[in-house]
């Protein structure tokens, strides 16, 4: 088995006749940031408390390391819900050192711990103020600094960015970075696609409570119908082309969609023979370009 | 990480946040200095009635020393004070300072009283008067009084008491009167307190974080145990200075009585908080906001509110009575009403023994049963969970 893996692996779950999750599977591997996306209701906040063991999946099982997540290695994951949550009259510094205790750090350890990512998280001047008095930004990054106090070996993270002003999320960014840099596997879920774009080694979607793509964002994004830009003062050619489709028109721009096994250099050469060619470049689709396809198609064959 | 210290991290942190508010600070103040003022007050009141100050004029300051024997044999403190001149003392009987005033020479004497005389001081007064008579006349007729007062002491009704009343039996309804409103008291707010940790915990998430390296039960354990060492230390604390405050007061004879109760309501405490506050808490994780608490705690206040306010009744009327027996014996009243009747001295220890494994029994199905409906609803935020969703699952 390799080091440092979790793995979800086809878990189910139903509330009474809606299924929430449909065999669900990905993993993360040590060194990784996951992104995970999906529309609302999707799956993924179901997902992650199943991983994190506060609910109980109807099937399937959470693996670290090969070995089913019990307890013990549940103390080991930093968890961030979706729903925030904090004891709002307990002050920034215990509730850390309380929350590095219970996850099994000695008194001395949870408090240089706790003390230090207070300084990391730019918290200093409000550690002995009760959360509850604490701006909304401020409280995101107590929240956050309680999933990470007891330096865990994996980090599960419902929604982290939701919330954050710029330097915030700034702030986040360069902390997940540097824990899947340290070897330690990071899945969080986002709806800022771009944020997941830019940020992920790996990305999984979620529609109606599967994975229905997962990958590099490279490979997501490469993956699907190729399709070129094409800039020259005549497509008319295009048209005569066997295999290619003009999809989209604008002026001296042309989208052309390619069938399987059409050579893009052909195509090429068709352009250059109709006339001068200013832009010739193979369109990749952003993320949200992809998510928006992968949903809408799932959303009709369903 | 054991289990022993994951429920001994949560019982702490529940200590510490509520010993550290200001509402546990004031209210043990506001009891204390209710209970010292009650103290206070009775001392004030059994002084007031067994003393009394007498002036006495002319001739009638012979009698001084009689009268204070009297009265010392009456059970009152007598003080008496020589007056000079009439008009003043009456002066000083109408305003209050003297309780009355004895002129006129043997056997022609009068007393002056405010409003009513003292049935007590009257008896005494009279007694005094015709043993005067009786020995100028016994002095007339050539025997001492030495000798008559000597044959006079040798002779005594005998009485057998079939019922001997109890000399402390006031002093015990007292005790079992206060050991239970305390206990009362102490059920009812630390019950709740474990209920609106637990909804706090629920309605501002923090249960998630924490069930996500804590099992269900050693939450609710440690929740229980810290909150009710908070409820322990305070009763101690009211306990220990009531005490104190009585026997400087010499209210209550604390050495027989009062440490018995002492540890009677300890024990007491500790089987009925572990009887109600599983309860508490059960109820309280089916709702996810403060303001739905009190309808899911109300049938459990009520009973102990039953419990209590019945039970007192019932036992200053007949404590050895049926239904106090009865009540006191099952778990859900017992830890209010048999610590009254323990105090009182009617419970025999049969009834104690059996009323402790009874409440140690139901401890044992409500902690099973509480923890389970406990570990069922506390995740489910939104909607009021029913019970019988939470037990079936």
């Amino acid at each position: 088995m390799p080091e440092g893996v979790l793995e979800v692996d086809r878990i189910s779950k139903r509330y009474g006749e809606v299924v929430a999750l449909r065999d669900m599977s990905f993993d993360v591997r040590a060194g990784e940031l996951f992104g995970f996306v999906g529309s609302n209701g999707a799956g993924k906040t179901t997902a992650m408390r199943i991983a994190l063991g506060v609910l109980a999946a109807d099937s399937g099982e959470v693996r670290w390391n090969g070995r089913t997540v019990d307890l013990d290695t549940r103390r080991r994951i930093g968890y961030m819900p979706e729903e925030r949550g904090l004891y709002p009259r307990m002050k920034v510094l215990d509730q850390l050192v309380y929350l590095a205790e219970l996850h099994g750090m000695g008194t001395n350890e949870a408090h240089t711990s706790a003390e230090n990512w207070i300084a990391r998280l730019g918290l200093r001047d409000r550690r002995a103020d009760e959360v509850q008095r604490l701006s909304l930004g401020n409280q995101q990054r107590v929240q956050l600094a309680a999933a990470l106090v007891h330096e865990p070996d994996v980090l599960v993270l419902d929604e982290p960015f939701s919330g954050l002003d710029p330097v915030a999320v700034d702030v986040m960014s360069q902390v997940l970075r540097e824990k899947a840099s340290s070897g330690v596997p990071v899945v969080f879920s986002s709806h800022q696609l771009d944020l997941v774009e830019r940020l992920c080694d790996r990305v999984g979607i979620v529609s109606a409570g599967a994975m229905v793509a997962s990958g590099t964002v490279d490979e997501l994004r490469s993956g699907g119908t190729p399709r070129l830009v094409v800039e020259s003062p005549t497509t008319d050619w295009a048209a005569t082309l066997g295999g290619v489709r003009v999809i989209e028109k604008n002026g001296t721009r042309c989208v052309l969609e390619l069938a399987d096994g059409v050579d893009d250099q052909a195509v090429l050469h068709a352009a250059l023979a109709a006339g001068p060619v200013h832009e010739f470049s193979r369109q990749r689709p952003s993320l949200t370009e992809l998510f928006r396809n992968v949903v809408t198609t799932e959303s009709r064959s369903a | 990480m054991t289990s022993a210290r994951a429920v001994s991290l949560v019982a702490k942190r529940e200590f510490v946040a509520k010993v550290r508010t200001r509402s546990f600070l004031i209210g043990t103040a506001v009891i204390i200095a209710v209970l010292a003022g009650y103290v206070v007050l009775q001392s004030v009141l059994f002084d007031d009635q067994q003393r009394s100050v007498v002036g006495l004029s002319g001739q009638a300051t012979q009698l001084a020393d009689p009268l204070k024997e009297k009265a010392g044999a009456f059970g009152i403190e007598l003080e008496t004070r020589d007056v000079t001149t009439a008009g003043d003392a009456e002066q000083q009987v109408r305003d209050g300072s003297l309780d009355a005033l004895v002129t006129g020479a043997p056997p022609a004497l009068k007393m002056i009283v405010k409003d009513s005389g003292d049935q007590m001081l009257t008896t005494a007064l009279n007694d005094v008067l015709r043993q005067q008579v009786l020995i100028a006349q016994l002095a007339e007729s050539g025997t001492t009084p030495q000798e008559v007062a000597q044959s006079l002491a040798g002779v005594s009704v005998d009485v057998t008491a079939l019922e001997p009343v109890d000399p402390q039996r006031g002093q015990r309804l007292a005790i079992g009167l206060i050991v239970a409103a305390l206990l009362y008291y102490s059920l009812l707010v630390y019950g709740t307190m474990v209920a609106q940790g637990v909804v706090e915990e629920k309605s501002s998430r923090v249960v998630e974080i924490l069930l996500a390296t804590l099992r269900p039960w050693q939450l609710l354990l440690g929740k229980v145990i810290g909150l009710g060492a908070v409820g322990l230390l305070q009763l101690v604390v009211i306990s220990t200075v009531g005490l104190g405050l009585s026997s400087a007061f010499d209210v209550v004879d604390v050495s027989t009585l009062g440490g018995a109760a002492l540890l009677t309501g300890v024990l007491w405490y500790l089987l009925g908080f572990f009887l109600y506050a599983t309860v508490f808490a059960a109820a309280a994780s089916l709702v996810s906001r403060q303001e739905e608490l009190q309808s899911v705690l109300t049938p459990i206040s009520m009973t102990i509110i039953v419990a209590f306010v019945a039970g007192i009744n019932l036992m200053i009327g007949s404590p050895s009575g049926t239904t106090v027996t009865v009540l006191s014996l099952l778990p859900p009243f017992a830890p209010i009403l048999m610590p009254g009747r323990m105090a009182l001295g009617v419970a025999p220890a049969w009834q104690v023994l059996l009323a402790v494994v009874l409440a140690l029994l139901a401890i044992a199905a409500i902690t099973w049963l509480g923890g389970k409906v406990y570990a069922n609803a506390v995740l489910r935020t939104g909607a009021r969970v029913k019970l019988r969703e939470a037990l079936r699952l």
